[in-house]
């Protein structure tokens, strides 16, 4: 049950794939020992390259290797990659590079190190360019096999990792499957109209199974749908939890616009679903202190949660 | 295609002489400056101070074959200061790339010749650049690409010296020593202009020789538009295997071979009228 961080299963899937995919280049800004690439670097030197805190150079090199064959993966904290929006626009997105970028330390998750170390924006500005995909996955199981399929997807991807550790929310024949919702919490009776389908991603997973669990508990019916693909976005099955459920409710560490609460209700919108999305974000720059109080504090933990179940809600 | 073709035979036409270059030089600031007119906008001020650059890179020392623009072996350029496109589009279209009748559809809807190079739309172009300070760093993968793969490519990459105000280019400039990226040839076209005035006044970026120097590059300074110098300068660049990178300081001309467009920052992204055109074809013929 109790798991990695998504940043330590993203180092060691680099280093069991190194072999897979040859051209394989790892990047680093001075942050390797945060993002984990370190055993990749010690057992692959000649596919490391250490360029510094000097992130958009970085964005660029790893264009130009792209566009000379080979797959670059690299790495800082999401504030900071992402932070270069315009070289990421023109040399990853516009030239459409074979670029992955992997962004850990997403949101409130990393803490103590406070307000300006937070990726807060990062998934708006990437939702933003044409032929980004977005993967922001919730344990160790996933993380390794979006690892491999970013390795076998042509083209650009944003690859979103927290610091903090996640439970394990997949069984053991969990399948990943790019741009696809699963379901990660079902209530035991599923068969009457559910009160909500909670929609979360990455570190928040765990925070909504909690929510889902408590609801459970007080007779309230309610699923959890792990968005591990956050662009482009399961759009079916927004749809049908919209059949099942009085109503959607979305939770991200992140801002509240532009990202998971955004893309649910602009599907929602897009088919006229008529249904209520309540959405859980960040809607500030955030400060230190332990993740979970920061939840608490900035309205994305699971009480909110049960309450942005509840809230309202038109009861049988 | 033939596999047999080689690395060293570029199809691309090869005037023989100095002096048919120049002919070949003065013709495409020809194209330049009636394909912007065509536009109705565009940059033909630092197009006119890279052309005789370019064209000794084309002619005279890349290996490159316009029939196969995805040849894995061949010499990259990558324009950093993309607003001088209509530059790289005459030599392009002269050596083969695309039609020459193309040209005039410059900055039209739908053309593949883009207002800036865009490398999906257009054959040769190696990589969509125009926001500034870029081009040096993805000039810089290719050559470290071909460095891990062993190839022996070479990666040409033109900056302007206004766009060396960018952050992004002294980050490349100090990156690039590091990894001993001999294959790697910087020309900054320094023209001196920029939009709002002359570069020395709306920030300074000189003293470029020693800044360059003091980075770690293996750095020249020449006359941009002397076709000799600029050929020796770069056959020793390439040459060269010493573990450092090259940097050549071009000083050129903005608006060169138009009198009344010679160093006059005003033209650094203006299209000329018809009056205008004719005179500087004049001039040029």
């Amino acid at each position: 049950m109790a798991g990695a961080a998504t940043r330590e299963a993203f180092g060691e899937a680099i280093v069991e794939l190194a072999d897979q995919f040859p051209h394989m280049v790892v990047m680093d800004a001075d942050l390797s020992k945060s993002t984990m690439t370190q055993a990749f670097a010690k057992k692959f030197s000649a596919r490391h390259l250490e360029l510094g805190i000097a992130e958009q150079n970085m964005v660029g090199v790893g264009a130009g290797l792209a566009l000379c064959g080979k797959i670059p993966v690299m790495t800082s904290f999401a504030c900071f990659l992402t932070g270069r929006l315009e070289p990421i626009r023109i040399a990853v997105g516009y030239n459409r590079t074979n670029v992955k970028l992997v962004g850990t330390h997403a949101g409130l998750g990393i803490g103590e190190d406070g307000a300006s170390q937070m990726g807060l924006e990062d998934v708006a500005a990437m939702r933003a360019l044409p032929g980004m995909v977005i993967l922001q996955p919730a344990d160790a199981a996933e993380t390794r096999q979006a690892v491999r399929w970013m390795l076998e997807h042509e083209g650009p991807v944003y690859l979103r990792l927290t610091r903090q550790k996640l439970d394990d929310c997949h069984g053991p024949d969990y399948q990943f499957r790019m741009g696809r919702a699963d379901e990660v919490f079902k209530p035991k009776d599923a068969s009457a109209r559910l009160q909500a389908t909670i929609f979360a991603s990455g570190g928040m997973v765990p925070e909504a199974i909690r929510a889902a669990r408590e609801l459970e508990s007080r007779g309230f019916k309610a699923r959890v749908m792990n968005a591990g693909t956050l662009h482009p976005f399961d759009g079916e099955a927004v749809v049908r939890a919209a059949k099942t459920s009085q109503r959607l409710v979305t939770v991200e560490d992140h801002n509240v616009v532009g990202g998971l609460g955004s893309a649910v209700s602009e599907c929602a919108a897009k088919d006229a679903l008529g249904i209520p999305v309540v959405t859980l974000g960040v809607r500030a720059f955030g400060e230190s202190g332990l993740p979970a109080e920061l939840y608490e504090k900035f309205g994305i933990s699971s009480a909110h949660i049960v309450d942005a179940c509840l809230r309202n809600l038109d009861l049988p | 295609m033939s596999p047999e073709r080689t690395a060293a035979a570029p199809a691309a036409e090869k005037p023989q002489e100095r002096e048919d270059l120049k002919t070949l030089a003065r013709e495409m600031r020809r194209d330049i400056l009636t394909m912007i007119y065509e536009a109705g906008s565009g940059h033909p001020g630092g197009s006119l101070s890279i052309i005789d650059i370019l064209t000794v890179l084309y002619w005279r020392v890349m290996r490159h074959d316009p029939e196969r623009p995805d040849w894995p072996d061949r010499d990259r350029l990558v324009l950093s200061k993309g607003h001088a496109c209509p530059a790289l589009y005459a030599v392009l279209s002269r050596a083969g790339y695309f039609p020459r009748e193309q040209l005039w559809t410059l900055r039209k809807l739908g053309s593949p010749v883009q207002g800036h190079p865009d490398r999906l739309r257009l054959p040769g172009i190696e990589a969509s650049t125009g926001s500034l300070g870029q081009g040096l760093s993805i000039a810089m993968g290719m050559a470290l690409a071909g460095m891990m793969d062993r190839k022996s490519y070479r990666v040409f990459a033109i900056l302007g010296d206004g766009e060396l105000q960018e952050g992004q280019c002294w980050e490349a400039f100090m990156s690039a020593p590091k990894f001993g990226l001999d294959r790697l040839v910087a020309i900054v076209d320094s023209n001196g202009g920029q939009i709002d005035g002359h570069v020395r006044d709306v920030m300074n970026v000189e003293p470029l020789p020693e800044k360059f120097r003091s980075f770690g590059w293996d750095t020249v300074e020449i006359d941009g538009h002397d076709f000799a110098a600029v050929e020796r300068a770069i056959d020793s660049a390439v040459k060269s295997a010493a573990g450092r990178p090259h940097m050549i300081v071009a000083r050129t001309v903005k608006g060169k071979g138009v009198s009344f467009m010679e160093d006059d920052p005003a033209w650094h992204g203006k299209a000329p009228k018809k009056d205008e055109l004719e005179k500087a074809l004049k001039e040029l013929s």
